[in-house]
């Protein structure tokens, strides 16, 4: 047993469901206890989805404790059949499910043959894998499913494109501003005068996946999902693939380099350096600004980065090379993936990080005191607690995290969307620097002072014992309004009673 | 016993296939009214991220919970389930010193037939921190009906005779005392017992009350009174294994609801009630502008909470015509005068009863949405943005739950929830279409 308050990373059915829900027409069935559709909760708020999550539950009670599932997965699986039509129906264990050990192969085996829609059974191991790789795992279980259908019909997609042409392999659902990211993504391959073949699982439909090896060649932006299915369409089509995030100016310039070899080795010669040149001058703003005099201020500032591999790693590379900034340490809760982000950082920060444990995390910002911290939505907490600024760079985030303005931070674009991040975080956390030293500018004490009405009114004890029981937030316009009111019906004294009539009365 | 109302009400069950949350978010609401509490979720990495998302900004304000995540080694039994949770005890007991420890089981622990209620009391004598185990999990049980695992097992901690302090306190006559049971914020708890007071009524104490050591003395023949709709095993424990007496009253939410619970209370103590019609009549006064949006409207409870009855018949009053109670679990003894209420107040508005679907199914519920296209569903968090994008108006039920709706000051809350999207539409008739969503996926 582990004493856990947080975690960066969620339970493995999450992965699978934002796989399944990502892709058009596929349905996926939790076979879960009550409450534990929580994902349709999560997906419907963060994303502000207008449709109903395609996800539903094979709800496990007592009944199933005492005789087992018998027939109702099946009748659950049939029924989505019939009243959703979905492509695809994929069938996801819990971790509740996965102690039952109960057979659920042999349901999906049995359900698909009255079904017109395909069923799978998502592989993962609830005690094993995180929400990550799940996510990884289940990607490549579906591409897999279909290149094997495709290839025993003898439809499988196999001549490739005329143009160069590229599949996009891991954009999600509920991804830290993934859908913003392919917007520049897309823009970067259409400069680079390459088509998109297919955007993967992305509103993706599962029919289409036979003709993914008709690509030149797979990018995968984000490592936590999308390498197993490029791995696996390597080893049976020799498709190459490209996982190098294309975030901050040099990761761009890599990843166009890599790009520029792997056609090279298909034997289309195309020379980008001009293209990478002129975006680094004059369309990216980002290598402009860490050069102009305001960013000189930037020089010796410290920082901090936690997150994702992918983002961390990027992160890092953007403070201390592009921004000239002193990154104290970089650190990862893909505890899976250590190895690869060690060897990314270690040359960038004075230490590595690698924990999953928000608590080692928050000692650690406290020991080292950085002048900015770029984490997820639990160092923005630390930050608040600590008073140090925080710019939010990976998930798991908040509702606020899913803006509804273009902000990527792939691409071109992401650099000036990330250099914006990175210097308004150094600003405010300078401006209240100087604030501080100079005495601040708190003027909330006079400006209530001449506010509040002139106290001819007093409160009783109680009442006043109640008053204090109200948020802070509130309690100051609370009081005033609970004061108009006494004025107004000729109370001298702020009595409980007073107090729940002017609560009853007000705004009526 | 009364089973009057079955014969008007109709009463369906369908596949409890619906959204609702797990039962161990009661955490969230019983550790800040429980001051010392310290509630341990033994579970899995599934339960924390429930709680982790449910919870949202509260996770950051240092809780007094946390989870006891279960690993693999706990689950093929390698490990030992006593020696494991006394290591996390003890770390709890020395960075926290909680007054009580709760133990709250769930789907994992009733699987692997973890016996919590059999380590407990000796855990709770070797590390001398009182432990309690509610067993509030997704298996038996919907949402709110977690804070009634819990209150019922503290009900059997409720001391029996008072301390000799305490004895000079108690009145001499052992009249038979009344004790509410129900979680509520303190000013609710205030604001009640201002109005029983009111009426001459002593509250003997509150279940569950401000600190675990301040818990009610709970004597033979006392009298219990429950606040909330979903309380039934807490009265039931407390019937049973405490010999008090239960109080049947529907529930004080709304000024109808307030009214009947308080002159209930007083016919049981034998006083007049007094200024009480006057009290009810000059809220719903207070109340009229909020009154004029909604007569006439319908309403749609797709059911997760529990509050689905008092609401639906509060609302009745309000002139609203409720086409569906959906609801997770019926006791209808527990609620018998809330239901016998809920009838008298339809035929007093001469509006039909409306069905109560018992562990509905969300599927069909949309469809039957579709159909009746009601002026507003009280809802989940899962299908409101969806139907809020197909042009019809929704309130999140779990509002309900974290909002202070009982007794007469609270009333306008509920209606303050009740009309936000109504009044919100309204003014954003300059904008808005009726559907966000492509024709091909009305549905």
């Amino acid at each position: 047993m582990k004493l856990a308050y947080w975690m960066y990373a969620g339970p493995a059915h999450i992965g699978t469901l934002r796989i399944a829900s990502s892709f058009k027409n596929v349905h996926a069935i939790m076979h879960a206890p009550l409450g534990d559709d929580y994902f349709n909760v999560m997906r419907s708020m963060l994303e502000r989805e207008r449709d109903f999550t395609p996800v539903t539950a094979s709800i496990v009670d007592r009944h199933v404790l005492a005789r087992g599932s018998q027939e109702k997965v099946i009748n659950n699986i049939t029924r989505k059949d019939k009243e959703e039509n979905p492509d695809l129906l994929l069938l996801t264990p819990t971790c509740t499910s996965s102690i039952l050990q109960e057979d659920l192969q042999n349901f999906v085996q049995r359900a698909s043959i009255e079904t017109s829609s395909d069923v799978i059974l998502a592989d993962v191991n609830h005690y094993r894998v995180n929400e990550l790789q799940a996510s990884d795992r289940t990607l490549q279980q579906i591409v897999a499913f279909y290149i094997n259908k495709a290839r025993k019909k003898e439809v499988l997609g196999v001549n490739k494109t005329l143009r160069p042409s590229v599949n996009i392999l891991g954009v999600l659902s509920l991804g830290f501003h993934h859908q913003h990211d392919l917007v520049d993504l897309k823009r970067l391959f259409h400069d680079l005068d390459i088509d998109i073949n297919q955007v993967v699982p992305d509103n993706a439909s599962v029919n289409d996946l036979k003709d993914l090896p008709t690509a030149w060649f797979n990018f995968v932006p984000y490592r936590e999902a999308g390498l197993l299915t490029a791995q696996f369409l390597h080893d049976e089509f020799d498709m190459p693939y490209i996982n190098v995030t294309p975030m901050g100016l040099l990761n761009i310039s890599e990843v166009v380099r890599k790009i520029q070899g792997t056609l090279s080795k298909l034997d289309c010669y195309r020379d980008y350096s001009n293209y990478l040149k002129l975006q680094t001058q004059y369309v990216s703003q980002a290598a402009w600004f860490s050069r102009s005099i305001d960013c000189q201020n930037l020089t010796g500032k410290t920082a901090i980065v936690f997150g994702d591999a992918t983002h961390a790693a990027a992160m890092t590379k953007i403070l201390s090379k592009e921004m000239g900034i002193h990154v104290l340490w970089s650190g990862t809760y893909c505890t899976h993936d250590s190895d690869w982000f060690r060897m990314q950082v270690q040359e960038l920060c004075d230490k590595v990080v690698i924990t999953d444990d928000h608590n080692v995390v928050g000692d650690l910002i406290a020991k080292t005191e950085p002048n900015a911290i770029f984490g997820t939505q639990m160092e923005r907490h630390i930050g608040k607690r600590l008073n140090i600024p925080c710019g939010v760079i990976s998930s798991p985030v908040h509702i606020q995290n899913f803006p509804l303005s273009y902000k990527p931070f792939l691409g071109y674009e992401g650099t000036n969307q990330i250099a914006d991040l990175i210097y308004n975080s150094f600003t405010l956390g300078m401006e209240d620097h100087l604030l501080d030293l100079f005495g601040g500018h708190d003027t909330t004490e006079s400006l209530t002072n001449t506010l509040s009405s002139t106290n001819v009114i007093s409160w009783s004890t109680e009442a006043m014992k109640e008053l204090s029981k109200i948020p802070g937030f509130v309690r100051g316009k609370v009081k005033r309004n609970t004061e108009k009111y006494a004025l107004s019906s000729n109370y001298n004294v702020i009595s409980l009673e007073v107090l729940y009539e002017a609560k009853e009365k007000a705004n009526s | 016993m009364t089973f009057s109302t079955e014969e008007n009400i109709t009463f369906e069950c369908e596949t409890g296939n619906y959204h609702t949350f797990c039962p161990i978010s009661c955490v969230s609401w019983l550790y800040q009214k429980i001051e010392d509490s310290f509630f341990l979720v033994i579970g899995t990495k599934t339960c924390g991220y429930f709680l982790q998302n449910a919870m949202g900004v509260m996770i950051f304000a240092e809780p007094r919970y946390a989870m006891a995540e279960l690993e693999e080694g706990d689950i093929s039994a390698q490990l030992n389930d006593y020696e494991e949770l006394k290591r996390l005890c003890l770390q709890i007991k020395k960075d926290r010193k909680p007054g009580v420890i709760f133990w709250i089981g769930t789907c994992t622990t009733e699987i692997i037939k973890m016996d919590l209620e059999g380590i407990a009391p000796k855990l709770e004598a070797d590390i001398d921190v009182p432990i309690i185990v509610a067993r509030a999990n997704g298996l038996d049980y919907a949402f709110t009906q977690g804070e009634d695992t819990v209150l019922a097992a503290m009900a059997h901690r409720c001391p029996e005779n008072p301390s000799i302090n305490q004895q000079k306190a108690v009145s001499k006559n052992n009249q038979p005392g009344l004790i509410i049971f129900g979680s509520l914020p303190d000013p609710v708890v205030q604001q009640l017992s201002h109005e029983l007071q009111k009426h001459n009524i002593k509250i003997k104490g509150w279940l569950p009350s401000n600190r675990y050591t301040e818990l009610p003395i709970i004597q033979t023949n006392d009298y219990v009174i429950g606040v909330n709709p979903f309380l039934s095993r807490t009265a039931t424990t407390l019937m049973r294994r405490r010999k008090t007496k239960l109080i049947s009253a529907p529930f004080p939410i709304g000024p109808d609801g307030t009214r009947a619970w308080i002159e209930k209370i007083c016919t049981v103590f034998n006083t007049k009630a007094s200024g009480l019609q006057d009290r009810e009549n000059q809220i719903w006064d207070n109340l009229e502008e909020y009154l004029k949006l909604i007569r006439g409207k319908s309403v749609f409870f797709m059911g997760d909470n529990l509050l689905e009855i008092s609401l639906a018949r509060f609302l009745t009053r309000c002139g609203m015509i409720v086409y569906e109670i959906g609801i997770p679990y019926m006791d209808k003894r527990y609620q018998s005068a809330e239901l016998n209420l809920l009838r008298d107040t339809c035929t007093k508005m001469n509006v039909k009863m409306p069905k109560i679907v018992e562990k509905p199914d969300n599927y069909n519920q949309l469809d039957r949405i579709r159909d009746l296209q009601p002026d507003l569903v009280i809802t989940g968090m899962a299908h409101a943005n969806p139907l809020e994008a197909r042009g019809i108006n929704t309130k999140w039920s779990v509002e309900f739950t974290f909002a202070q709706i009982h007794g007469f000051t609270n009333s306008k809350d509920i209606l303050e929830l009740v009309t936000r999207p109504l009044r919100r539409n309204n003014k954003l008739k300059d904008i808005t279409s009726d559907t966000y969503v492509k024709s091909e996926s009305k549905r």
